[in-house]
């Protein structure tokens, strides 16, 4: 019993702030608008989406964002009336352009890089290997022979 | 060669740990902040709008009305405790000569009045913008924010926060003379042009 309430205690309160409630006139525009309010941040927040802040200028956007999906205007129409207003900052998913090229292309350079370090490494321990004296020295070896030898004959 | 490479790791930290520094350093003088979001319509045209002034309901103030001249756009309310503090310093800008737009944001009339008498009325043109919608479509994220246009209405800079005589001296005015340059400079080829 008592680990079951230590278990309760470490389950996550419920993310969602957001106190008010939209009605849409069919449920795929509510999953539209859930998936857009979890997409697009909260400009005046460092790292919230719509739906986890509070500050009156994300409320501010999810009643635009309501009024925009009732008027039936597509996904394409209502990021760029978000980014038109706000930059590409409201997006979770930054559109590709030169602003955010470093964003997008940083992580495949530096994966890149890695497994180039990582391959000179490999092959530069390779060769050193290769180049290293036999790990047996002749006389060495002869006497593994013989010992071999002797095993072979005696089965 | 070997044990130079040993160094490189330190080499990497040192120029992190100078970079971080130096980022703190930006914060604290006030010229970088994490929070700042650049304006989505740095060189374009302030949007249309259509909206009653705070004086006036039955006034009609268009995009229009802010077209001619170098001038600060400022968005404020009784609400915000910041647009307090910056008041003062927007009132002598005023006496410097200082066009100044405003735009109420989100606020009661009957306070805005309050608040424009007892303080002393720095603006314009005052913008009434109860719903915020101007002000969303300006991307505003909150007051008070200055926006700096040019005699064309275009908006070349977004300052959010309150105005002081250094963000003044160090944001606005280098740009307010680039601004002047280039006004003349378009005035004089229309000049040559005729």
């Amino acid at each position: 019993m008592k680990f079951l309430w230590l278990f309760l205690l470490m389950l996550p309160g419920a993310s969602f702030a957001v106190i008010e409630t939209y009605e849409f006139d069919s449920e795929q525009l509510s999953t539209r608008y859930h998936a857009f309010t979890h997409e697009l941040r909260c400009p005046k927040c460092q790292n919230q989406n719509l739906s986890g802040s509070n500050s009156p200028i994300a409320a501010d956007l999810r009643h635009e964002l309501h009024r925009l999906l009732q008027e039936g205007q597509s996904d394409k129409e209502i990021i760029d009336f978000m980014v038109n207003r706000y930059g590409e900052f409201v997006l979770y998913r930054p559109r590709f352009n030169a602003e955010t090229a470093v964003l997008w292309l940083a992580p495949a350079i530096l994966l890149l890089l890695g497994v180039m370090v990582l391959i000179a490494i490999v092959v530069r321990q390779q060769r050193s290997n290769l180049d290293d004296e036999p790990a047996l020295a002749n006389s060495e070896r002869k006497a593994l022979d013989k010992i071999l030898k002797q095993e072979s004959v005696n089965d | 060669m070997g044990r130079l490479k040993l160094f490189i790791p330190l080499l990497v930290f040192i120029v992190v740990v100078v970079f971080f520094y130096s980022t703190i350093d930006k914060i604290s003088d006030g010229e970088y902040s994490p929070q700042a979001l650049p304006s989505a319509l740095i060189n374009k045209p302030v949007p249309s709008f259509d909206l009653p002034s705070v004086e006036d309901a039955n006034e009609k103030v268009t995009d229009q009305h802010l077209l001619g001249s170098i001038a600060l756009i400022n968005v404020w309310a009784t609400w915000c405790p910041s647009c307090h503090v910056e008041h003062g310093f927007l009132n002598s800008l005023k006496q410097q000569g200082v066009v100044i737009f405003g735009i109420n944001y989100k606020d009661e009339a009957i306070a805005a009045n309050q608040w424009l008498s007892s303080k002393g009325d720095p603006y314009k043109i005052n913008i009434f913008d109860k719903q915020g919608r101007l002000g969303l479509d300006m991307g505003v994220t909150g007051a008070p924010e200055t926006y700096l246009i040019d005699h064309r209405g275009f908006v070349r800079m977004r300052y959010q926060g309150p105005l002081d005589a250094d963000v003044w001296q160090q944001k606005f005015v280098p740009l307010i003379e680039q601004l002047k340059q280039e006004q003349l400079s378009v005035n004089q080829q229309e000049e040559a042009g005729q």
